[in-house]
């Protein structure tokens, strides 16, 4: 790691201020995606600044037909939040499949979705739920916030705050993980509210993306077998030392089957 | 930057750079070598210590998050206060033969009573599911996942005489 002075501002504006008047600093959340970045050298930011300070951005509170989970919140509190585990039992099963104890004793969900890595499991969920990113300035909504390879509607010294969750009738979330990494290799979260399905795949492509053919069939009927004969196109999915695009495509199918039958269990 | 916190129970107030990982700290600036680097870049798990009582790797933490927190390595784990013994999961791994070289078992050890302490009735699942996050290359786990659930057991059996029930 390259030396970097060290920040710890205790109000959110501080937090922005030092953001955009320090030319190449970086914001440190729970670090789990930044530290190894910088202990390999692919970044080397003069500044961090890190929010651990901001105790307004922790905690998961219930608003009746959405519940609130603040962006330094991390996933094993969410894994073990009983009032998720009540409302939205599938973001807590997410939450509890990231990485390994030590990453979800670390790792936020503001960290994760700022972050946007195309194999992270938050993007499916923020974005299979319909979520909202609450930020220092303003309001985004989850289809209008992720824009493809680690890239986000965040704007210079826009700050994450908190993410909103519409309560579904039902979701799931099923993954098939990269075995050394937990990262997902296909991951489909499966949301069914009253005015339709939303499907939404992490780990197939360069960002976390929708399903329309299947949202609509599962709006009709939300079975598993309604989406057995959906083939995703394999134009633009990823293909590494991991898997093929049609491997990778062959897989959403098979996850957003188990994801529809994780959340009819 | 001047850094205090406490470590494995006594008062610690150290100097370091910003970018100083917490591993490197405790190996070389407070010479507690029982936290072991294997990796480095947060895969094998063999650097896990106890921050403010969760599990976390100590290779992928900056020195400054210490700042006023509770940190708990190997060195901190004990058994019972005074009775000059080892901790009820360290006395698992070498009476059920879960360790071969034992370079990864500090990190085994300590993610182990976490785990443990987490949830008391642990079951095979829990244990494979909550050690993803820590490689031996020795095992195969098997003698491993034993241990883990007859340290689990002894802990708790331990805390119950404790508590006098």
């Amino acid at each position: 790691m390259k030396p970097f002075a060290y920040h710890q501002p205790e109000q959110i504006p501080d937090a922005a201020k030092l953001l955009t008047s320090i030319e190449d600093s970086k914001l440190v959340a729970g670090g789990m995606t930044l530290i190894p970045t910088l202990k390999q050298r692919l970044a080397s930011p003069v500044a961090l600044v890190d929010l651990s300070k901001l105790g307004s951005l922790k905690g998961i509170t219930d608003d009746g037909p959405s519940i609130t989970v603040g962006a330094m919140t991390q996933h094993a509190v969410v894994a073990a939040s009983k009032l998720v585990q009540t409302k939205i039992p599938a973001l807590a099963a997410l939450a509890s499949m990231i990485g390994d104890p030590a990453v979800r004793s670390r790792g936020t969900i503001g960290g994760s979705v700022a972050n946007n890595d195309p194999a992270a499991d938050y993007p499916a969920g923020v974005l299979g739920l319909g979520a909202t990113i609450v930020t220092s300035t303003r309001e985004i909504a989850a289809d209008k916030f992720f824009l493809g390879l680690f890239e986000t509607a965040l704007e210079a010294g826009e700050i994450i705050t908190a993410i909103r969750f519409p309560v579904p009738l039902k979701a799931g979330y099923a993954k098939f993980k990269a075995p050394a990494s937990r990262y997902a290799l296909v991951g489909v979260f499966v949301a069914k509210f009253a005015d339709g399905v939303r499907v939404a795949v992490t780990g197939a492509g360069p960002g976390v993306f929708r399903v329309p053919p299947m949202e609509a069939v599962l709006s009709e009927n939300f079975d598993p077998s309604a989406i057995a004969a959906i083939r995703i196109d394999t134009d633009g999915l990823t293909s590494d030392i991991h898997a093929e695009a049609d491997y990778r495509a062959h897989l959403v199918t098979v996850m957003a089957k188990r994801a529809v039958d994780a959340a009819l269990s | 930057m001047q850094i205090s916190f406490t470590l494995n129970g006594r008062p610690t107030t150290v100097d370091v750079e910003p970018a100083t990982l917490v591993a490197e700290l405790l190996r070389e600036q407070l010479n507690l070598t029982g936290t072991h680097i294997g990796c480095d870049t947060s895969q094998c798990g063999a650097c896990v210590v106890h921050l403010d009582g969760l599990p976390v790797k100590s290779c992928t933490l900056l020195a400054p998050a210490l700042a006023g927190a509770t940190l708990l390595t190997i060195e901190g784990l004990q058994g019972a206060p005074g009775s000059n013994q080892m901790h009820p999961m360290q006395e698992a791994f070498r009476e059920h033969h879960g360790l071969q070289c034992g370079f990864c078992t500090p990190g085994m050890l300590m993610t182990a009573v976490a785990l443990a302490t987490e949830k008391p009735d642990l079951t095979e699942a829990d244990v494979r599911h909550g050690l993803e996050g820590n490689i031996c290359r020795c095992t195969g786990y098997q003698n491993i996942v034993v241990s883990v659930m007859a340290g689990a057991a002894a802990m708790n059996a331990a805390k119950n005489a404790g508590n006098g029930e």
